[in-house]
């Protein structure tokens, strides 16, 4: 009796364990097609803990983008704090605008009708741009400028056609333009070469005129103005990672403490 | 077996206590003095985490009130001044958004247990109609508190729900404008919703609650042999397969509680956008009423029904589409309320029942989740008819339950509950 | 017969620890809720130090600047308004020599200023919160002939003299206080920063 009541009861699990497989599976194809973009995305995963890049991500962040992009949401305390610089350093050195102090969130001094007038479309604010977008998003836009004669800036960018804004670190990365080649990295619509293991295409985005920093200098810039711009989407985040272990083992303490209670307990019931 | 709850009589502040509030009374009643069965299995921790998360809810929400700015001016930005201004402010927003799934989590499992063990037949029907109350009164509150943060999804996500009810036809569109308060979702409609989400519904849900427990101890607790533990009593009256609920379950329940904790708080501290189920990622831009994000989808735990809504395509009657699409959502949801009189086994639970239950149960389950899932998908034709099918599948469960239960074999019942 | 192989000791052994473990955890949980109670970075933004430009102030002109949305007073007191401070006899005052802690430790403890000729003051009675009135003039009809001018509270009646010392008789139980402050140079005032940390 019992025996025949585990297998049914067993024969149930497994159904719905079954089941419940191909509904994943079905999830999984789903969500591939739902993530895939026009072009292909570089990955980047931010380092909170790396504060010499958050620093040389935030310099990088007022000096080039500040004046259009605000954080509106971002005090330069707050930043002083979480990224280990020195408040008056940081007076000195990070905060260009004079009516800004140090208790001030990261504005900026554009009009937005101004603004408007000038590229289109007011500059957004980039307070939580990592968290709407992704980083890996924000790394490969910032990478994918290239000279287009067409646009009114005389740039447009490959993952976000028709952009309305000027290739502001053109100065440090160079001239960059689409050339016909190979490139080891995937390319939309391009297929890969069986020989060369490349891809063949004519998107390929290539320095034809260098800019003050190497290309190895500039990824890496660009790298530290991505992983700055995750702090600023979430700059609970290292507060969050530094709690969690505590407050969980805390938990698997109490909830041994609880399960031997109630095996104590529990000892009455036959 | 004896009961622990050693009775004392009770002296001092407590003796005067009762004397004017049947304090003692009622702890005896409904802890120390209530029993329940002693099989109780996994699926019984969920009811006492709803109440937990039902608390969490309450606490928390209180708190972000108290930073909230209920205007379409400055909702958004008030929100991320809790996130990084207010001292732990992200904890508490982290514990109210995450709540609100864990929620759905949990009275989903809790449902399921009902289903599954027959605790909402006679004589516990009013058991699960209080509880189905909970459940819509729930899904109100989460769609009103999800207008708050006045987020891209949050704007669109109402736009898409409050226009079905354009679909009701003539009063429709007058009523849809009536709920908004406008011509357009605007900062009335933020207004009002906020009135509701922290005010009104908490309010019905409480009352709601007391009257699921209190129906609930009226009738005792099911379990799942689905046996009543009342037809057999010690020379005490007391059941024999019964155990007071204080200490036995409460003790029970910490190490439920725990577990429950230890997940919870790691998704609040490692995921709290719950890969983007919990917060979705559009609702980082704040609403803009002229540009619809370019994927729409609900949050997960309304996703089943809005697949269905979905999967009605075609005009029936020669009225349109639209129209039956939310008749057959709201009926998804209507027909779950008249269950107790659709179940007619002999038996109450799963693990009496015949094969065509089992496999009926199996079916709903995966019509549900996959309908779920198709629900945060954008549709395509094949995930349409899927769907189709899935709606299809959903209905017959209840539909066929008449047939299928009466006519099938059920096994016999033991006369004692079975393990743990 | 199952109560006898209960073990006594060790159930309430689990009993206390359990409970003990779960009070540190409602602490514990307490915690973010207590401190999401304290200021927040918008208010302490909006609460941080203010300068004010003392140099336009004639003398025996009082000036208002904000600080944390309060009120606070400059007073540019003329060698006549510190001599009839000093002048006052100590038993018409409840703290004469500012013993309570009303001011910050680096002020003068009757004229309770950096500087004897510019006092700061927090224009808020110690009373109950109103803000006093400032009555320089000497023998207002008003208030007495012997007024040797000062601040009035209108609301209960609070009096204080100039360097902001509460007369006795009164329902203000103490001086009014003097704010944290510096001077960056002779002509500006910083409030809310104290002078050590110059």
């Amino acid at each position: 009796m019992s025996a025949l009541m585990g297998g049914s009861r067993e024969w149930l699990k497994r159904g719905l364990a079954a089941g419940l497989l191909a509904v994943v599976s079905l999830m999984g194809s789903g969500m591939v097609s739902a993530a895939s973009s026009a072009v292909p995305l570089e990955t980047m995963e931010p380092d909170l803990h790396d504060q010499p890049s958050l620093q040389r991500g935030m310099q990088l962040y007022t000096n080039y983008c500040l004046g259009c992009h605000s954080l509106q949401y971002q005090r330069y305390s707050r930043a002083a704090e979480d990224l280990g610089m020195p408040e008056d350093l940081v007076e000195q050195y990070l905060i260009l605008s004079p009516a800004l102090k140090i208790n001030d969130t990261m504005r900026t001094g554009m009009q937005k009708d101004d603004a408007a007038g000038w590229f289109g479309t007011p500059p957004p604010d980039l307070s939580l741009e990592a968290r709407l977008r992704g980083t890996d998003w924000i790394y490969t836009y910032l990478k994918s400028f290239y000279r287009d004669a067409s646009r009114p800036w005389g740039v447009n960018n490959a993952v976000f056609p028709q952009v309305g804004m000027p290739h502001v670190l053109e100065s440090l990365q160079g001239v960059q333009e689409k050339v016909c080649g190979q490139s080891d990295l995937a390319v939309a619509g391009a297929e890969i070469d069986p020989d060369t293991g490349r891809y063949a295409s004519c998107d390929i985005l290539e320095i034809t005129q260098p800019g003050s920093m190497t290309a190895g200098e500039f990824d890496q810039a660009m790298w530290d103005l991505t992983n700055f711009l995750a702090y600023v989407g979430e700059p609970s985040r290292l507060k969050a990672e530094s709690m969690a272990p505590k407050v969980l083992i805390f938990i698997l303490i109490f909830t041994l403490l609880a399960y031997l209670l109630k095996k104590e307990y529990w000892r009455d019931i036959h | 077996m004896g009961n622990p709850n050693r009775a004392k009589a009770p002296r001092g502040i407590m003796r005067w206590i009762d004397d004017r509030l049947p304090a003692t009374q009622f702890l005896q009643d409904h802890l120390t003095g209530y029993y329940a069965p002693k099989n109780f299995n996994f699926f019984y921790f969920f009811g006492s985490l709803a109440l937990l998360v039902l608390v969490n809810q309450i606490l928390t929400g209180i708190w972000l009130t108290m930073s909230y700015t209920p205007s379409a001016e400055e909702a958004f930005a008030s929100i991320e001044y809790i996130m990084r201004d207010v001292e732990y402010g992200w904890l508490i927003r982290y514990m109210h958004s995450t709540g609100a799934s864990a929620f759905f989590v949990v009275i989903y499992l809790h449902m399921f247990r009902g289903l599954l063990y027959g605790s909402y037949r006679a004589p516990r029907e009013l058991v699960w109609i209080f509880g189905m109350c909970i459940y819509l009164a729930l899904m109100a509150e989460a769609f009103m508190g999800y207008l708050l943060p006045w987020g891209q999804m949050s704007y669109w996500g109402a736009q898409v729900i409050i226009s079905l009810f354009t679909a009701i036809p003539v009063i429709g569109a007058d009523l849809a404008q009536m709920i908004r308060g406008d011509y357009l979702i605007s900062g009335i409609t933020l207004n009002r919703f906020f009135a509701l989400h922290v005010i009104a519904l908490p309010l019905v849900i409480v009352g709601l609650v007391v009257l699921h427990l209190v129906a609930l101890h009226e009738v005792g607790s099911n379990n799942p042999d689905g046996i009543e533990i009342k037809d057999r009593k010690d020379e005490a009256g007391q059941p024999l397969d019964g155990i007071p609920f204080h200490p036995y379950y409460t003790v029970k329940d910490l190490v439920g509680v725990g577990v429950f904790l230890f997940v919870f708080c790691a998704v609040i501290f490692y995921f709290p956008e719950g890969g983007g189920y919990f917060l979705e990622t559009p609702n980082f831009e704040p609403a803009n009423s002229l540009k619809t994000p370019e994927h729409i989808a609900p949050v997960w735990y309304f996703t089943p029904f809005y697949a269905m809504l979905r999967a009605v395509n075609y005009p029936l009657f020669g009225v349109d589409a639209k129209f039956w699409g939310v008749v057959v959502m709201g009926l998804a949801i209507a027909i779950l309320f008249v269950l107790p009189w659709l179940d007619r086994s002999a038996v109450r639970s799963i693990r009496y029942k015949g094969w065509l239950s089992r496999i009926a149960i199996v079916i709903f389950v995966v019509s549900f989740v996959t309908l779920g899932v198709l629900g945060v998908m954008p549709p395509t034709q094949e995930r349409t008819i899927i769907a189709q099918l899935a709606t299809v599948a959903y209905f017959a469960f209840f539909i066929l339950m008449p047939l299928y239960t009466r006519f099938e074999t059920t096994r016999a019942v033991p006369d004692r509950v079975t393990g743990r | 017969m199952s109560d006898q192989a209960v073990n006594r000791g060790r159930r309430r052994f689990l009993v206390s620890a359990t409970t003990v473990v779960g009070a540190v955890g409602v602490v514990g949980i307490a915690t973010p809720f207590l401190a999401s109670w304290q200021p927040s970075a918008r208010a302490r933004a909006a609460g941080a130090p203010v300068t004010a430009d003392i140099s336009r102030l004639a003398p025996g002109q009082q000036m208002t600047i904000e600080w944390r949305g309060k009120p606070v007073w400059v007073v540019r007191r003329t060698p006549e308004m510190i001599a009839d401070i000093r002048a006052i006899p100590p038993a018409e005052l409840q703290d004469p020599e500012s013993l309570r802690p009303q001011q910050p430790p680096y002020v003068d403890a009757v004229l309770r200023s950096i500087k004897p000729e510019y006092v700061v003051l927090v224009g808020i009675c110690t009373h109950l919160g109103c803000s006093p009135g400032y009555r320089p003039e000497i023998g207002a009809a008003d208030l007495g002939a012997d007024w040797p001018g000062g601040y009035l509270c209108a609301c209960h009646g609070s009096k204080f003299d100039l360097a902001g010392r509460v007369f006795t008789g009164v329902p203000a139980p103490s001086n009014l206080e003097v704010p944290p402050h510096r001077y960056e140079s002779e002509q500006v005032l910083v409030v809310g920063v104290d002078e050590e940390a110059a």
